[in-house]
């Protein structure tokens, strides 16, 4: 009961405090001839695998805004501790604010406990949150860590459910990510298979799916270490153009050249310093 | 199946051109077959493996055998996230009303704890559940929760989207005081064909018998389900 006040846990049921204001927004919006800007929704291809030693969570890095790209570069991969990391899918503030807020809860419940925290933990925290929410929350997560018990990973639905499994993938391209998986998964991997297939699980969503594109990130987590390779492999390096519009210099012949001198005097010279400290 | 059905045609209504596939955005279910035996000493109880978001299996070896209390277990059909979280508060409530009694509590006591809360809620919630164990005062015993609420006792129960391809099976094929190993029998033969005619249902079959002397698992694997006659 000590570590809930110390949390700040809220109290139950939505919270529809914003919907009004919301509504009122985008109706004055509206009837200036604008749209509310859409969501940002992360296409995505997230996965995570187990291997011998710990987790490797992988993600592409594609944002999209409907049909555009909004971001080509944006990190999936979140810090929930020095331990845990999550990789969501879904909407792109939800899964960053929601991770935030667990990874502030569980930071001020490790030090209540004194201890490393548990991916149980984390994975109890956001389950509660976004059933809480009922779905409206769309976050789509992998988490995974090592704590002392061992590697674990877990997918987390929006809805609240969630699967302790060995392999799991999540986003718009998890069908591509999940074939690869279900071919080549086997149990106790080395480190750098286990880097190869998720590297090739999330490639499969970045060149399959529309939702998914750009570079691959990598998160590995052993006990005691974490490697968080951004960008593991840049899949999709933007190209040299072979040709050139610009003129070199001299190409245009110089026939005349007159040089006027502009007579410009200081008038006032101010500086204001700013305080940094 | 009929609520399946309905939250298709309501995802249909509302939905946004978009370029992901409508199974990210569907609500995950245990689309199930779920079963559970009372026999003389306790009752052994069986579930498929599948749980899908529309059409995609989100996880092919799911456990739905959840456990309560040591001796004290429940079966979990319908929404995935609704089930889990009811699951939780029950285990908590039932956790602490054991401490609080110094003794193994009673399974009677765990199904009205999960008659309360889905009754309670019954309009937001898309749950169906049945509580198995053995206790002391009365030995094994099933109780169900369908969807809405209600509570009753019976020595025999299916449930999900695929007992209804079972009923007709578990009415000729169960006797009274069977023992274990016919009940294990039983139940791995009515979940393997209701999981061969169900399209969510599938997977592995998880079975587990519960008796004085504790809880013993097993799994049959997809290559070794019971066969039957029309293969």
């Amino acid at each position: 009961m000590a570590t809930l006040s110390v949390c700040q846990q809220p109290i139950g049921g939505f919270s529809f405090e914003y919907c009004k204001r919301n509504a009122v927004l985008e109706f004055e919006c509206n009837k200036l001839g604008h749209s509310i800007p859409a969501a940002r929704k992360t296409g995505t291809t997230i996965c995570g695998v187990v291997f011998k030693d710990g987790i490797v969570l992988g993600a592409d890095t594609r944002a999209t805004e409907g049909m555009i790209v909004a971001d080509k570069n944006c990190s999936k991969i979140h810090y929930i501790s020095p331990n845990i990391y999550c990789c969501g899918a879904g909407t792109a503030a939800d899964t960053e604010m929601t991770t935030q807020i667990i990874s502030s809860n569980l930071e001020l419940h490790s030090l209540s406990t004194g201890r490393l925290p548990r991916v149980a933990t984390a994975n109890r925290m956001l389950k509660q949150m976004l059933f809480r929410y009922q779905g409206h929350i769309g976050a789509a997560l992998v988490l995974g860590g090592v704590d002392c018990n061992g590697p674990h990973l877990y997918s987390i639905y929006p809805h609240g459910s969630t699967d302790k499994l060995p392999y799991v993938t999540m986003g718009s391209g998890s069908l591509a990510a999940m074939a690869v998986f279900e071919d080549r998964y086997e149990q106790n991997m080395e480190e750098e298979d286990a880097k190869r297939l998720v590297r090739d699980a999330i490639a499969a969503g970045i060149f399959n799916d529309l939702g998914s594109g750009s570079n691959i990130d990598l998160c590995v987590i052993t006990k005691g270490k974490v490697d968080y390779l951004r960008p593991h492999d840049m899949a999709n390096k933007k190209g040299v153009r072979t040709g050139d519009y610009k003129y070199k210099r001299g190409t245009t012949g110089v026939l005349a050249k007159a040089v006027t001198k502009l007579d410009l005097e200081v008038v006032e010279e101010t500086v204001q310093t700013m305080d940094t400290s | 199946m009929a609520a399946a059905t309905a939250t298709r045609f309501c995802q249909q209504l509302s939905s946004v051109s978009d370029m992901s596939p409508d199974w990210t955005t569907k609500e995950v279910s245990t689309g199930t077959t779920i079963m559970a035996v009372e026999y003389e000493g306790g009752v052994v109880i069986g579930a498929d493996s599948r749980t899908t978001t529309g059409a995609y299996i989100a996880n092919r070896v799911t456990d739905k055998l959840t456990p309560i209390h040591d001796r004290i277990f429940c079966c979990r059909s319908g929404s995935a996230a609704d089930t889990q979280a009811i699951a939780d508060i029950v285990t908590y409530q039932l956790g602490f009303h054991s401490i609080e009694l110094d003794e193994a509590p009673l399974v009677q006591t765990a199904a009205n704890l999960f008659k309360a809360s889905c009754y309670r809620y019954r309009e937001e919630l898309m749950a169906g559940i049945i509580v198995a164990g053995w206790d002391k005062r009365r030995g094994g015993q099933v109780y169900t929760v369908p969807v809405g609420g209600m509570l009753v006792r019976q020595p025999v129960s299916v449930g999900g989207s695929g007992s209804t391809y079972i009923y007709g099976f578990m009415d000729s094929n169960y006797k009274p005081n069977m023992t274990k190993e016919q009940c294990l029998h039983l139940v791995s033969g009515a979940l393997s064909l209701a999981m061969e005619r169900d399209g969510s249902s599938g997977g592995v079959i998880r079975l587990a018998a519960i008796s004085e002397s504790g809880v013993e698992r097993q799994v049959i694997l997809g290559n070794q389900l019971p066969k039957w006659s029309t293969a």
